[in-house]
């Protein structure tokens, strides 16, 4: 099994060529396509190469005040990103021991992560409704409304965001050495010394990962948003609000700046764990390099 | 104990370690910190999943008229939602030609997510030799994933409309003489965009089971005798069985209750078990959204039952 290539590995390899092609060809497409001369429609052929449709949008002349939904998106995601990263290395931390209501909590996370995204919006809308209702019948009249970006859009997001940190923090304990914390605990270090100077630095690559799902997954969100955001929209409600409006590329330009925006942060998250794997590889561990 | 012992005797034992504070003799309980670490998580989850889903069902036993909820029990919101489905019979009322279409749906896009999903997987986990390669090109599979999905979706309409690549070069090559009508706005291409977005949550469940397979069973099979059939048929997709079975419960449950997709790339027109819940929620009609929830909820946790049985999930996790 160890000479040559078997026949079936190029049939594959072409297999999975194709389907890589399938993945990116027409998001490339989209890219190129909102270069279009002003001239140009949704199609190919171009019809000359311009920055007139990415100006456009701004310039705020556009179809949706982009700017202040752009923020509000990107807010939204960093928040979003910072709990998501402290509430699931958290629980992660909790999971390695045996504690009452884990599997509670470990099956709400799937089911999170299973029941239908328009449930669960419906669901945090009618929540929030619901108490609206009953502080204007209580407390305050002229009540407006307690939903919003930061109350129930961040929730519905959590919702989706920490099932992903939580099987994330699973997947990096099942490969943590405890001898690590053992030999930290016998040196004398108190709990919070462990966690910061030893296991931290340890899983550090991991933890930007879940941030990296954290802020990715928010700033593209949209079915749990759909209900439970309130009365301003976030950036892909917005695009998606124009897909059946819009019939030049303005909107294949609104497309490219939000994938810039996800490329950009993929590229730091994954620039930045390959530093610190190439930083633990060189300073890490000596075990075995010295005396043996 | 002994540990106790010498956790309070170490920070005396080295000289210097001024940092290392004494252990201190009473320490927070365990049980205490694990609530302290767990509990933030379980208190988003109750308040902006499990609360929110326990009024789902409260208000899909309300009434309700054209603006208000009125919270009284009735059952009309149910009512409604199955009306004439007794008087068509044996013809399909509304609602079970939506489920029977959404079923349909489902079906289809399971079939293909999970054909392409296990070759994808299986020739990284098994033909990718270099872990840097395999890292690389796992990589590759997923950062669309981190891409917004909106964006994936339109990124269709310069292909597959009616002036597009594909038309336009199967005109040009003589094989049709008008556009295809059906290649967008249709059934094709709400399929084609399911699986387009979501072969992703097949290929990285039946990777992580077949990363874990031995290989020295696979040379095993080999060295028994058996050919490449029988060692895929009788060693790898049993043992990647968990892998197939999560991934089919993720791309199952994300159809059932999808209406963007089917929404942006059905061109509004095609009727699914989510889009109801979204017409009812648009036209205010919160107890009948919720009834229709309830619904989906039921037939997808029925789904989800059934494929259960087959693993236990959480010892594959």
């Amino acid at each position: 099994m160890k000479e040559g290539r078997p026949r079936s590995f190029y049939v594959l390899a072409i297999f999975f060529a194709a389907y890589v092609l399938f993945l990116y060809g027409p998001m490339i497409a989209i890219y190129v396509l909102s270069f279009q001369g002003p001239q140009g429609g949704l199609t190919f052929p171009m019809n000359g190469v311009s920055t007139f449709w990415i100006a456009k949008l701004f310039q705020g002349t556009g179809i949706v005040d982009l700017g202040a939904a752009f923020r509000r998106s990107l807010l939204l995601g960093v928040i979003v990103m910072i709990v998501t990263v402290v509430l699931s290395v958290a629980a992660g931390m909790a999971f390695r021991r045996k504690f009452k209501a884990q599997s509670i909590l470990f099956y709400s996370a799937i089911a999170s992560l299973i029941v239908p995204s328009i449930i669960t919006s419906l669901g945090i809308s009618l929540e929030f409704r619901i108490i609206d209702d009953l502080i204007k019948a209580h407390w305050n009249e002229n009540f407006e409304t307690s939903m919003g970006l930061l109350t129930s859009g961040l929730g519905a997001h959590l919702t989706w965001t920490l099932p992903f940190g939580l099987l994330i923090m699973f997947a990096i304990f099942n490969r943590f050495d405890p001898r690590l914390e053992e030999a930290a605990r016998d040196l004398g270090a108190t709990p919070w010394q462990t966690f910061r100077h030893v296991v931290l630095p340890i899983i550090l690559p991991s933890v930007i990962g879940i941030g990296l799902f954290g802020f990715t997954l928010s700033w593209d969100e949209l079915a749990r948003s759909s209900q439970a955001i309130g009365a301003v929209n976030t950036l892909p409600l917005d695009l998606q609000g124009l897909t059946t409006t819009v019939t030049n590329p303005d909107i294949y330009a609104l497309g490219t700046v939000i994938s810039a925006v996800s490329f950009t942060v993929i590229t730091l998250a994954l620039g930045t764990i390959h530093m610190l794997n190439k930083r633990q590889a060189a300073k890490g561990s000596d075990a075995g390099k010295g005396l043996v | 104990m002994s540990e106790e012992v010498l956790q309070q005797a170490s920070p005396g034992l080295i000289p210097g370690s001024g940092t290392a504070r004494a252990a201190k003799p009473t320490r927070l309980p365990p049980s205490f910190v694990s609530w302290l670490q767990a509990g933030p998580m379980m208190l988003v989850f109750l308040a902006f999943f499990l609360i929110p889903l326990v009024f789902v069902v409260i208000v899909s036993f309300w009434d309700y008229n054209e603006y208000h909820l009125l919270p009284a029990f009735s059952g009309r919101g149910y009512t409604d939602t199955f009306e004439g489905c007794i008087a068509q019979l044996p013809d399909l009322c509304t609602i079970g030609k939506t489920y029977l279409k959404t079923l349909k749906l489902c079906f289809m896009v399971w079939a293909i997510t999970l054909f392409i999903g296990f070759w994808v997987a299986y020739f990284l986990a098994f033909h990718v030799r270099s872990k840097t390669w395999q890292m690389g090109l796992s990589l590759l599979c997923t950062i669309p994933f981190w891409t917004s999905n909106v964006i994936r979706m339109i990124a269709w309409i310069p292909l597959l409309g009616r002036n597009g690549l594909v038309n336009s070069g199967l005109v040009k090559t003589g094989l049709i003489n008008h556009p295809l009508e059906w290649l967008l706005f249709s059934e094709f291409s709400v399929v084609l965009a399911l699986v387009h977005l979501f072969t992703f949550f097949m290929v990285v469940p039946i990777f992580n089971s077949m990363i874990r397979i031995d290989k020295s069973l696979i040379e095993a099979a080999y060295d028994a005798g058996a050919t490449g059939f029988q060692t895929l048929v009788n060693v790898i997709i049993p043992l990647a069985k968990p892998g197939i079975v999560i991934g089919s419960i993720f791309v199952i449950t994300i159809v059932m209750g999808d209406f963007i997709t089917i929404g942006v790339m059905g061109g509004q027109q095609i009727a699914a078990a989510g889009k109801i819940i979204e017409t009812r929620v648009n036209a205010l009609q919160f107890p009948a959204a919720a009834a229709n929830a309830v619904i989906l909820l039921i037939i997808t946790f029925l789904i989800i039952t059934m494929m259960s049985r087959i693993v236990d999930i959480k010892k594959e996790l």
